[in-house]
């Protein structure tokens, strides 16, 4: 109880130091005992990092408030994919990688020492830019491989691979065919399948890596559907090239630029005001495809 | 010229290759034909030597262990028998327990090399476990007879007190010294670089986006590798366990110097006695006469033929298990 309530009062100090991005409309969205999870906000308080001694990603402040869906944009080789990679810390898989700054889950810092690497992977799942199911598994079984993975128990799993996929969008043209192996289904099929195998470790957080750059216009579609509907339990971040798709999908938007030096963050606001009236000359350049 | 006047007739589609393309390609065959055919010239020459023993004595050449031969002052045979059971038992039996006792270690080790070890660390020990490879197999056979025999010993008479109901661990006259059972940790010693390096290889080729992934879904490494890396790297591991079994089996001087070699099919491993058609030709090839030679070249296309059978095996396992990944 009291944990929890440290906790709220953490979020209720966050939300004041936040940029205005973590309005009072979402901050109200606050888990309730029984509901649904509502998902966790996501904090990034001064984020750098490196490849070596390659300075790619240079002071990134930036707030995810729970619930809602984050676009970053931004030409090839800005930093968004390795920003989102520090935030559930796969970025220190890549030899020589470092990063500075803090990233802050529900107000606790993902890098403090003493941290459970694999519980915050847990609670920050991530979908990739490259449909990856693991092949040698059913389809049934990659839905469920994150509970294996991470040894987890539940109660009834034919129900949590039903809801995963029911939730992804993939349910009606898998449910018959839960036996065949993850790398028979079409690409886009086979992205939806990693999103309900993401699903199935009940994340607060999913971070997606141009989840559609591989895809087809449908199977786009379907995707964004899905990110509309898991956007009601979950914070979401996804970084994409397609700003059509960030214009459709998020609420906001934040627009990474490398001019030169590593990847800063130029603005990041209601998506609404980033296409309409932007507020830095490079991002207008930019979203109306003057460059990039 | 075709009876269906609107489709024109197919052309011939020709190429002609440059020279230097032909030179090399001439290279590259009678290279890849050369093997082929000096593998071909050893067999007819193990066969035409040997074909008179096979004519002699037939399947129970196979069957039998006897090995004897008798002659007179003047060299004329006046009896002879020859059988390589106990001979062919021991081989398998030499080099499967060598592959048992191999395997789990070198898929560890390669899994610690690949997973688990810090990188200066990792480069000196694939340098020391190649090295390992190219050891001489007679300073194994010393080592083995010399330091590894007397400890061996005490974990042969443990396994004998507690497993002894199993037939295999059962020893009736209770000698324990150069049995196959200490052959064979020689031998696992000698295939383990083998296997472990190529164990390494192929893990270090487990696609990055599944590690990635199961990392993603908050598997430990462990889980990561046992989802995504051994069930990738599974067909490699079978070939390169196989690559093991096919030179332990050929090993002659190793077993030569550890095992007592004895002319009766014995199937208990800790027993001190058996055999292995590499160290019977061994043994006997200095002081044979031409007939026994005759048996000893028949025995050779045996072993030939088990090892082209586990090599051919090995082929087939490891393309099987790749082609139901894909």
């Amino acid at each position: 109880m009291t944990d929890s309530n440290e906790r709220e009062n953490e979020k209720m100090e966050t939300s004041v130091q936040s940029s205005g991005l973590a309005d009072v409309a979402h901050a109200a969205k606050r888990r309730e005992p029984g509901s649904m999870p509502m998902g966790r906000g996501l904090e990034a308080r001064g984020v750098h990092a490196w490849f070596g001694s390659n300075h790619v990603l240079s002071d990134i402040t930036l707030d995810f408030a729970a619930g809602t869906v984050t676009a970053l944009i931004g030409p090839s080789g800005c930093g968004k994919s390795t920003f989102i990679r520090t935030m559930n810390r796969m970025h220190e898989f890549i030899p020589g990688a470092a990063m500075a700054g803090e990233v802050l889950l529900d107000g606790r810092d993902v890098y403090a020492p003493g941290t459970d690497v694999t519980k915050i992977r847990l609670q920050i799942g991530m979908v990739f830019q490259k449909p990856n199911p693991f092949p040698s598994m059913t389809i049934g079984e990659n839905v469920l491989s994150g509970l294996k993975l991470a040894q987890l128990k539940v109660a009834n799993k034919e129900e949590l691979m039903e809801e995963c996929l029911v939730r992804a969008g993939l349910w009606n043209e898998v449910k018959d065919r839960l036996g065949a192996h993850g790398g028979s289904l079409s690409g886009g099929q086979q992205q939806r399948l990693c999103i309900a195998r993401s699903l199935a470790v009940r994340p607060q957080v999913l971070l997606m890596d141009e989840p559609c750059s591989a895809l087809d216009p449908g199977s786009t579609l379907r995707i964004e559907e899905t990110i509309r509907q898991l956007s009601d339990s979950m914070t979401i971040v996804i970084v994409t090239h397609n700003m059509q798709q960030a214009a459709r999908v998020s609420d906001y938007t934040a627009f990474f630029l490398a001019d030169g030096g590593p990847g800063a963050m130029i603005e990041c606001a209601p998506t609404s005001e980033i296409f309409s009236r932007p507020q830095d000359k490079r991002t207008e350049n930019y979203v109306t495809g003057r460059f990039g | 010229m075709t009876p269906d006047a609107a489709a024109p007739a197919k052309r011939e589609i020709t190429t002609q290759p440059r020279r230097s393309d032909q030179v090399f390609r001439a290279i590259v065959t009678s290279g890849g034909l050369s093997s082929l055919i000096i593998l071909g010239l050893i067999s007819i020459f193990l066969g035409y030597r040997g074909f008179e023993i096979f004519r002699h004595e037939g399947l129970s050449f196979l069957t039998t262990s006897d090995w004897f031969l008798t002659t007179d002052d003047a060299g004329n045979v006046l009896d002879s028998h020859f059988g390589i059971a106990a001979m062919l038992i021991g081989t398998i039996l030499c080099s499967a327990i060598a592959v048992t006792i191999a395997l789990p270690i070198s898929v560890a080790s390669a899994l610690f090399l690949n997973f688990y070890s810090p990188g200066w660390l990792k480069r000196i020990l694939i340098a020391v476990v190649d090295m390992m490879a190219a050891f001489p197999s007679i300073l194994f056979g010393i080592w083995g007879f010399l330091v590894l025999m007397p400890s061996a010993e005490y974990w042969a008479k443990l396994l004998n007190r507690y497993l002894g109901f199993v037939p295999f661990f059962k020893v009736d006259p209770p000698i324990f010294t150069r049995s196959p059972f200490v052959a064979g940790i020689v031998l696992a010693i000698m295939i383990i670089p083998i296997i472990t390096s190529i164990s390494r290889e192929v893990f270090s080729q487990t696609p990055l986006d599944r590690i990635q992934a199961a990392y993603a879904l908050g598997a430990t490494r462990w889980a990561m590798i046992r989802a995504v890396v051994i069930p990738y790297g599974r067909g490699g591991v079978v070939g390169g366990a196989m690559l093991g079994l096919g030179r332990a089996m050929g090993e002659t001087v190793a077993v030569y110097t550890v095992l007592n070699i004895m002319y009766q099919v014995n199937w208990q491993v800790l027993f001190g006695g058996g055999g292995n058609i590499a160290s019977l030709i061994i043994l006997k090839f200095g002081d044979s006469g031409p007939y026994e030679i005759k048996a000893l070249m028949a025995a050779g296309l045996v072993l030939f033929f088990l090892t082209l059978i586990v090599n051919a095996g090995s082929d087939f396992i490891v393309r099987r298990a790749t082609r139901v990944k894909k």
